[in-house]
């Protein structure tokens, strides 16, 4: 090798100053681009207004959003009344099922005779504050509105004064004798509990405790400083207190609302109304096999698969049944747009059919599907055809013969000749020097291109699904437009990942297969 | 074709290797046609599933598809062009199909920007601004998952599995997320984009860089380079080229994707889309479609000829 001494250099850079004399584009450029693109971002946090959306972004709700994911909430509420009697409540569809005595929610039970005042024929009117159990909206056919949810049919319209003809505020009185609780305890952790007594409520967080007094009147009152982890936003009201993940408790004069939260997801596999709710597995495989019958017109497997499928919160099977759609959407789109490219593309490739007007018709054509957006054609076809999975397949059809048909006619146009000129020059038939001449050289990357299609349209049928193609995307849009269901997200969310990688993996090995490890 | 004489008797290693030859192309002929009758199976029974749930039925809804092609017609053939513009028009009753010019962006007394335009620039600055966020984030990680930059194997693996699950997770989860949050609005269509292109370019990236020419390295590691100024002054000029080519075509898939992610709630000419498609305002519908199809031509163009540019005439179109 020639090696040029210190001063060589130097004289052959004088010799030559422009070969060495940097443009200013070249030298300023990537700096003038990265300006440009800090530039273009300070635009879009004004254009977006980004700062005042984060501003406004309701934090403390992530947290517990993100918590639903993989947790659920038990939310007893233990209602004082005036006169010192407490009541534990669980709101209805509680993932407890019906009058559940939880372990960790300890009461003290007697009977009591009470003197009450109620409003006349009380109807309860209470909000649901617990999730209806079709939590799942209806969707409808245009995507626009949601239902209203369940909650309002539960309400009684115009409640009967029961015969009060003087029309005064109706109230009755009397005397009944019933069970009462005198003194709850919950326990949240190993070392953070809350004992509820109708005038007090202590709260223990690991050596900490704080004593709260409900009374008199409204008043809520705490002895000492607040810990960090309580909060009183306003003297004399109700008091927040913190376990952490573990849940919180809402102590109020009049009651205690408890959030306890559970890592897991409730009732997976069956739900409070199936007859197998709450059993261990031992028991339901005991009850399958030998039981009596839960209902006479099925076996008790079948009872207990019915139960599974048709889980009220979890709806195994119009979830798996939307996965499948969603599958089908991506493979039977990719099948048709590979199964009609794939003669459009010997009409679009230049050497293969030498018409130019005829070509260029053909790419017109494929530019024209591609450009069409997916979203257009979903969109069109969900109102021809109605929400479901048709909408999604047609969609994707539309698209991919477009890109497929690019990619195809691309690829024969960069074929090698030699092959059809020897099968030409022997006789063969125009079909023939196709098959024998052209096939064998394209057909692994049409089907290469086809297979990565495949898995990508996975990912999109998602997507499109959600504006009424059909779908498991539909599903997860509803269930996450509620705020209440991120744990039936979570669970979709696993299916679509596992089918995602799946695919990945079938269609990363068959196109390795097919056309060798270059492909990936 | 030429002819082949059958009639000579062929030798005994001739006719072994000739049932050879039949064995092997009758088991190909075999594979062939069970291959395909599987896939055939799996359409037919896929196509019934599809039918079957479906909410309307392929063939009784076949005619009505045609009626509604006649119903995108528009009560004349200015009207979309009304409606791109935001102009008023003659059939203004004062409902939301032809209120035309309220959506105006007004910016001075007598200049304004039409509002699907608006919208569209919306999409596109969505498209824009989350592949330049994809962009950065890919960028930083592609040499810690490059298979010739970092030896560390867990480092490289963990960086990986972190990209390919960025990718798979669906975009839609993570809109809905942060809708949920910040409230509808172009934001979590930036962010659910954004999350996705790191996975996406973050993948195309590493890529490149394993498929980088390593002696410029070699020559700056020989001088006792640190590694960021390897990395800095051998690898990264090497691939900017590519990078920037997938960065354009990812700018593409992204303008897509953002008008998909704007129908289901994050803004942009795609809700405007969905509501006057599921309205039936067929004015208002064919000039958004006319908008987006050409944008989206636009934009195709314009990234591949400065890829054509940039990288010469590889075809990069594959893989999105």
């Amino acid at each position: 090798m020639t090696s040029l001494e210190a001063t060589d250099l130097s004289a052959v850079s004088k010799r030559h100053p422009d070969v060495f004399r940097s443009r200013p584009w070249k030298r300023y450029g990537p700096l003038m681009l990265i300006l440009a693109v800090i530039g273009y971002s300070f635009y879009c946090w004004w254009f977006f207004s980004i700062g005042d959306a984060l501003r406004k972004a309701n934090t403390d709700i992530a947290g517990a959003y993100l918590a639903d994911w993989i947790s659920w909430e038990a939310r007893p509420v233990i209602d004082i009344e005036s006169d010192g009697a407490m009541t534990i409540t669980f709101p209805r569809f509680s993932p407890l099922g019906s009058d559940p005595r939880p372990d960790w929610l300890e009461a003290d039970r007697e009977m009591r005779t009470r003197t009450i005042t109620r409003d006349a024929p009380a109807v309860e009117t209470k909000a649901l504050n617990d999730k209806i159990s079709n939590s799942f909206m209806v969707p409808d056919a245009k995507g626009t509105k949601p239902e209203n949810g369940g909650a309002t049919s539960f309400m009684a319209p115009g409640a009967p004064t029961g015969g009060n003809a003087a029309g005064e505020t109706a109230t009755v009185t009397e005397t009944v004798r019933e069970e009462v609780v005198s003194r709850a305890v919950v326990t949240f952790d190993s070392a953070d509990r809350v004992e509820i007594l109708p005038d007090q409520a202590t709260v223990t967080r690991g050596d900490e405790t704080l004593v709260i007094r409900l009374g008199p009147g409204e008043n809520v009152s705490v002895d000492g400083p607040l810990p960090e982890w309580a909060e009183q936003k306003y003297e004399g009201r109700k008091v927040i207190a913190r376990f952490g993940f573990a849940g919180r408790a809402e102590i109020d004069h009049d009651g205690v609302k408890v959030y306890k939260r559970f890592l897991g997801w409730e009732n997976f596999v069956f739900d409070t109304n199936s007859a197998f709710w709450g059993k261990s597995f031992g028991e339901v495989m005991s009850m399958i096999v030998s039981g009596e019958r839960v209902n006479p017109a099925r076996s008790n497997l079948g009872q207990a698969w019915y139960d599974i499928l048709y889980n009220a919160e979890w709806q195994h099977l119009d979830v798996w049944t939307k996965l499948l759609q969603t599958i089908i959407m991506a493979f039977v789109g990719t099948l048709f747009a590979t199964v009609v490219a794939f003669p459009l593309a010997f009409i679009a490739a230049r050497n293969i059919t030498p018409n130019r007007l005829v070509n260029q018709l053909a790419k017109r054509f494929f530019d024209f599907q591609r450009s069409v957006d997916m979203l257009i054609w979903a969109l069109f076809f969900t109102r021809a055809f109605g929400p479901g999975p048709l909408a999604g397949i047609l969609a994707i059809f539309f698209t991919d013969t477009g890109t497929l048909g690019k990619l195809y006619s691309e690829a024969l146009e960069n074929i090698d000749d030699k092959q059809r000129e020897g099968v030409r020059s022997v006789g063969a038939a125009p079909l023939l020097v196709q098959r024998f001449g052209v096939m064998p050289q394209v057909l692994p990357v049409f089907l290469s291109q086809s297979l990565y299609f495949w898995e990508s349209n996975t990912r999109s049928a998602t997507i499109i699904g959600a504006v009424g193609a059909g779908g498991i995307g539909l599903k997860l849009w509803e269930a996450m437009r509620t705020n209440q269901d991120w744990e039936n997200v979570a669970y979709m969310v696993i299916l679509i990942l596992g089918v995602v990688y799946a695919f990945d993996g079938i269609s990363n090995f068959l196109r390795s297969r097919l056309i060798g490890e270059s492909a990936r | 074709m030429a002819t082949v004489d059958n009639t000579t008797p062929l030798s005994e290693a001739g006719r072994v290797i000739e049932t050879h030859w039949r064995e092997m192309t009758s088991r190909r002929r075999l594979y062939t046609w069970g291959g395909l009758a599987v896939v055939l199976l799996a359409l037919s029974g896929s196509l019934w599933f599809a039918n079957e749930t479906n909410a309307g039925k392929f063939f009784d809804r076949l005619p009505y598809f045609f009626d509604f092609f006649i119903d995108l017609a528009p009560r004349d053939a200015l009207e979309p062009f009304r409606a791109l513009f935001d102009l008023p028009s003659p059939y203004d009753d004062g409902s939301f199909k032809y209120n035309y010019p309220e959506g105006r962006v007004v910016l001075t007394s007598w200049l304004y920007v039409p509002e699907y335009f608006y919208k569209m620039l919306e999409t596109l600055n969505i498209a824009l601004l989350s592949t330049l966020i994809g962009f950065t984030f890919g960028f930083l990680l592609c040499f810690l998952a490059a298979k010739n930059l970092n030896s560390n194997r867990w480092l490289r693996g963990t960086v990986r599995r972190i990209m390919e699950f960025l990718r798979a997770f669906p975009e839609i989860v993570i809109a809905g997320f942060f809708v949920a949050i910040l409230s509808i609005g172009p934001i979590p269509a930036i962010i659910a984009v954004s999350i996705h292109t790191v996975g996406a370019l973050g993948k195309m990236f590493f890529e490149v860089v394993e498929n980088a020419d390593m002696k410029a390295e070699e020559g700056l590691r020989a001088v006792g380079a640190s590694w960021v100024e390897r990395v800095g002054y051998a690898i990264v000029p090497q691939v900017m080229p590519n990078f920037m080519s997938y960065f354009l075509l990812r700018l593409e898939i992204n303008v897509r994707a953002s008008t998909i992610i704007g129908a289901v709630g994050g803004g942009g000419i795609g809700e405007a889309l969905r509501l006057s498609i599921s309205r039936g305002h067929e004015a208002k519908t064919i000039a958004i479609i006319f908008l987006l199809f050409t944008t989206i031509v636009a934009v195709d163009q314009f990234s591949a000829w400065l890829r054509r540019r940039l990288v010469g005439d590889q075809a990069f179109d594959f893989g999105r």
